[in-house]
Order: structure tokens, then sequence, then C-alpha cells
């Protein structure tokens, strides 16, 4: 494994956009987007979510870098979470509604 | 024709340290890294685990001899079985099979050294001794009440108890199952010995496989799930009290996410332990083994779809509890697979009713019952009637008791004289697997009538109508308590004074069996190269066992 892809500023820069993202989503929470569409608010902290965990795991753990069987190892968490949310979010979405009624 | 290399694969004939005789500090146990040593600490561990679980079993069995809550307070009785369940799933059930004889014989299974991370493995002992003394520590301060699941509000708004302790605890331990999980992971894909190919490894290892998948993808969330809990009560932030903007349902979504396959964690080991057993034991190539190793691979990953099935009566939609009534009945596909299997393989196989195997004939029946009562449970119309009574309790026990622990003490027995290098008492063997198995029987078939009768879970008072029934399970648990502290006695007495049990006592073909007992430290004086097949008992497997069999079973002159 290679490790000299990231050096000490590389790692301080990406640091930077964890903290600036940290300050970003306290502030998402201070504002009310949800006047545009309702949700809005939690889209927008879930995006700032996403591109932090994004540079953790690309950067962080040096998964840009990796070989072919990591990303599909990373791919494959992700179609688990995603298992996950989508079952869970089929009972959400469906609840007010019965099967047989609309 | 075998070359002389491959027949003597791992043997020597030179003496040699083994494993236990190799240090003998404590030093040298509390710091080894090799796989054995740390097995036999785990064996140890949960043994005691599974011994505080069992007097909490006795204690409930007891305050429901008679209807009316007399030995025990209510509130006591809701910590009871709680502590019960708590220590007998994240303590014993769950690390049991895979870090006792998963970590013993997996490496020696493929050939290899040690695994492929033996100080990870260390740390994960080290872990699991942390989460459980944490749990101890919670249980020993007044104890938690809110039954093993953490439901919400109880575990966040209503329950005075150590919540927080135990689930520390448990978080702690699930990093001990990842660990585990991933370092076998690590170890099946590149230590495997040369000619060690995929689909010649035992249907074991497959299990150990599969279950490492299901333990590294779903003890996350889990992990995550009680974390959350703790954020909720310490800091008030509304993930699952409605009554400051959380969802208690959505803690039971991520909680079954990990717990329903953490049933599949239980019993997938166990089904690789009886495929060992029913092979071995009818001295037969098992029936389709490339149908029973990929079938493993689909529990695990069908484990992963059906976990709604626990909440048909929670307020999931009903669009939602259909979808996962039809994946729960699916998940039953592959776990019939192997019963055919098994049943096929016995068919004109030349059967030995040894210990290990009444423990694998045990296992099928029990198991059968229990998955044939999990399917009453997935019909979304039945279960409305039946969740939250003593069919599901008996359902479940019937998986988890009658599948997993009945294989654990099959494989217990099975490979006792390779970890120890001692015989154990036949007799007592076959006593205390037909006792197990009677007393299993006798305890919980009548709560599968009693839950159906309609008869709640967790109340330590009923109606009187109900007592008879309850007095069969009673007694059918006082048999089965005899049956479970017999191997305590005999096999430590074996320790002692039992016969030396002989590199190959039962005269079979697995690289396990290539080595002394017990091994040495690492595993094989020689680099194992296999060129037969997986339960090859003809000529190909270089060891002429059937010859060896005759003259074991010649009178003595």
């Amino acid at each position: 494994m290679e490790h000299d892809h990231m050096t000490i500023p590389k790692y301080l820069g990406v640091f930077a956009v964890l903290v600036v993202g940290t300050i970003l989503t306290d502030y998402d929470a201070t504002i009310d987007l949800d006047s545009i569409f309702p949700g809005a608010n939690t889209l927008v902290a879930l995006l700032i979510a996403f591109t932090k965990m994004a540079c953790v795991m690309l950067f962080f753990m040096h998964v840009y870098w990796s070989p072919k069987l990591i990303w599909l190892a990373v791919i494959a968490s992700f179609f688990w979470m995603a298992i996950m949310f989508a079952f869970t979010m089929a009972d959400y979405f469906t609840r007010a509604a019965g099967v047989f009624t609309t | 024709m075998q070359s002389a290399d491959v027949i003597g694969s791992g043997f020597s004939d030179k003496p040699k340290l083994n494993y236990l005789t190799n240090g003998t500090t404590l030093k040298s146990w509390l710091l080894t890294k090799d796989h054995k040593r740390i097995a036999i600490l785990y064996l140890i561990s949960v043994s005691v685990f599974f011994l505080m679980g069992g007097v909490y079993a006795a204690t409930i069995r007891l305050e429901l001899l008679t209807p009316a809550s007399d030995l025990l307070e209510t509130g006591t009785y809701n910590k009871v079985f709680t502590q019960h369940g708590i220590l007998m799933i994240f303590f014993f059930l769950i690390p049991s099979i895979p870090a006792v004889l998963g970590n013993f014989l997996l490496p020696i299974m493929i050939g290899a050294k040690d695994l492929a991370l033996p100080r990870i493995n260390l740390l994960s002992l080290y872990l699991y001794w942390l989460g459980g003394a944490l749990a101890l520590y919670g249980l020993m301060q007044g104890g938690v009440d809110t039954g093993w699941t953490f439901y919400t509000p109880y575990s966040t708004t209503f329950s005075n108890s150590y919540v927080l302790a135990v689930g520390v605890g448990i978080f702690i331990n699930g990093f001990s199952s990842i660990l585990t999980g991933l370092n076998f992971i690590v170890t099946i894909h590149t230590m495997r010995a040369p000619g060690m190919t995929w689909f010649r490894l035992p249907l074991f290892v497959w299990a150990m496989y599969a279950v490492s998948l299901v333990m590294i993808l779903g003890t996350p969330v889990v992990a995550i799930t009680v974390l959350l809990v703790a954020i909720e009560r310490v800091a008030r932030v509304g993930i699952f009290d409605p009554a400051i903007g959380g969802d208690p349902i959505l803690f039971q979504h991520m909680f079954w996410f990990y717990s329903h396959p953490a049933v599949y964690i239980m019993v997938l080991p166990g089904m690789g332990v009886v495929s060992e057993l029913i092979s071995n034991f009818s001295r037969k190539k098992i029936f389709g083994y490339e149908f029973i190793a990929f079938s493993s691979i689909a529990i695990a990953v069908f484990g992963f779809l059906v976990w709604g099935h626990h909440m048909f009566v929670s307020g999931q939609s009903i669009y939602a509890s259909m979808v996962f009534s039809f994946l729960t009945m699916v998940v039953a596909i592959p776990s019939a697979i192997k019963m055919f299997n098994w049943t096929a393989t016995l068919y004109k196989g030349s059967i030995d009713f040894s210990t290990p195997m009444l423990y694998g004939l045990g296992f099928m029946g029990l198991f059968l019952i229990g998955g044939l009562t999990g399917l009453y449970l997935g019909a979304i119309g039945l279960t409305v009637h039946l969740t939250d009574t003593y069919y599901v309790v008996s359902h479940f026990h019937y998986v988890m008791v009658g599948g997993q622990v009945v294989a654990y003490l099959g494989g217990l027995h099975y490979w006792w004289p390779k970890i120890t290098g001692k015989m154990y008492s036949e007799f007592w063997g076959k006593t205390s697997a037909m006792l197990v198995f009677v007393g299993f029987n006798l305890t919980f078939f009548p709560q599968l009538i009693l839950g159906y009768m309609g008869m709640p879970r967790r109340y330590a008072a009923y109606p009187p109508e109900f007592q008879v029934l309850n007095i069969f399970s009673t007694a059918g648990a006082s048999v089965l308590g005899i049956g479970m502290l017999l191997p305590v006695i005999y096999l430590l007495h074996s320790l002692v004074y039992g016969k030396p049990a002989g590199d190959n006592p039962w005269r079979l073909p697995g690289l396990e069996w290539r080595t002394s007992s017990p091994p040495p430290t690492e595993n094989f004086e020689k680099m194992p190269v296999v060129t037969w097949e997986a339960y090859e008992f003809g000529e190909d497997n270089g060891l002429d066992l059937e010859e060896d069999r005759r003259r074991d079973l010649a009178p003595v002159a």
C-alpha cells in the first residue's frame, strides 16, 4: 500500500473541509430553508454530511488510490445501506395509505 | 496416486511442543497471538456467560411454576428475563461458535499457521471482555428491565435502570464481532494452503465466511442504534421519542436490521458444524456441496431483507409488512436446501451414532421445528394472534438453543479430542446428548401450545388454566439443565483422566485431523498440500481410513 499520496498539507486541507462542513451544518440548522420546500433543511444537512463522509473515505482512508477490490467493498457497503434506507422508507411512505384503499 | 509429501501433510515423527505446553505462564496466555489459545480463552469466557444466563433461565422457569407472581416481584421479573436475554444473545450465542470453534479450527482447516491478523484477534478478545465487564457492571448495579431488545421508549424515556452501561457494553462487544469477522474473511481469502481451492473448503469454513459477512455488514448498525439511544438519553436529541420529534418505530427498524441477521450469526455457524457432523459421521461425501455452500451465502444475504417481520403489529405499514412477509418465506428456501441435503447425505451412509452425531441429528430435529414454526410467524394474518405470546418464545428457542447451542455442543464434542488431545466418556456424552434433546422438547414444546392458547410472554403471573403446561415446561428445564451441566463435568474430567485421543480418533480425511492432537503452535510441522476434495472418504484422500477403522473395531486378542 502506498502512503505518499497524502501529504500533511493535503490532510490539513481535508480536515479544513470537514470543519467548514460542520460550520455549514450548524448554520443550516439556524435558517429556514423549509419555506422553499418541506425537508429542504434536512436535505442540505444530508448533502453536507455526505460530502464530509466522501472526503474521509476517499482521502483519509486512501480509497481513492486503492485497488478495485476495495472499491467493490465500498460500493457493496453503500448498497447494503441503501437496502436499509429503502426498506425503512417503504414503511414510512406507505403508512398512511392502506393496500386496498387510497 | 498421492505423493509421499501429500500423504504426510502436516505429520512429523519428532516429538514437539503443542500449543498448550508452549508457554505456561499467565502472561503467555494473556498476551498470546495464537488463535488456538485465544479460542480457549473465549471458551472459558462464553461458558461463564452461558452459566450466568442459565441461572436467570432457571429463575424464570421457577417463577412460572405457579400462576401467581410469588417468587419474584414483577419489576424484578422484568430484569431477570432481560438479563437472561442480554447475556445469552450478546455474550454467548453470537460469539460462541465463531469465536471458540471458528477461532480454533478455521486456520487449521484451511492449512494456515494462524489467522491473518493475530493481534487484531487478541484485541477482539479484550474488547469482548471489556464489553462483558461493562454489561455485568450494569447488571450488578441494578440491572436493565427493557427486554433484550431495548425497545424505545422503554429504553429512552421510562426506564430508570442501567441502560447506558449495558448499552455501551454491547456497543463495545459489537466491535469484537466486527474484528473477528474481518479476520476470518481476510484469512479465508489470503491464507489457504496450496491446493485448498474454494470448493475444497470444509462447509464449516463456508459458514464462517457467510457469518463474517453478516457480522461486518450488520453489527455497525446496532452499534449506531445503541449510540443513538445513548445520545437521546443524555442530550435529549429527538431521534426515537415522539415528544421531541423522534419516532420509536425507527428504533425497531434499525435494531432489527442487525438483530434479525444476528439470528443467522447464531445459527449459520451451527449449520456449518452440522454439515461437518452429518457428512463425517455418515462417512459419506456430503450431498450437494455447492448447494450447501451457496445456501449459506443466500441465508446471509436474504437474512438482511426480512427484519420487518418482527414489526407486523408495531404500526408498520401493511404494504411493507406484505413485502417482508414474502421475503420471510423466501429465506426459508436456503435453510430447506440444507435440511434436504443433510437428509440425502444420511441416506445409505455408514452412520456412526457417536456423541457428536447425536447432537447433529438432534439439531436437525429441533431446527426443523424452529424453522417451520417461523413460517407461521411470518404469515401476517396469523402472527397478529401469535405476536408476543409464548409461541414466539418457543420458536426462537427452537432455533437458537435447539439449533445453535446443540450444534455448539456437537462441535465441542467433535473437536474436543483435537483441542485437548483427550477423549471424554462416550457413555456420558451420549447420555447428555439425549437428556438435552428430551429436556429441550419437554421445556419448549408446551410453550408452543401455551402461546397458541394465548399466554403472553414477559409476565410473571398467568391464568391458572395454563399451569399444567408450565409445570411440564419447568420440569423439562430441569432435565435440560442437567443435560447441559453434565458436559461441564465429564469434559473437565477428561482433561485429567481422559484417554489420549490420538491425532485422528474419528478416522476422518479433513486437514484438522492430519496434525497432532493438540496441534503445535504453528498448526502443522510442514505446509500441507491439498489434493483431495472435501469429505473425500475414498482412496484419493491419501489416508487408508477404512483400514484404520477395521483395526479399531477388531477384537483385542
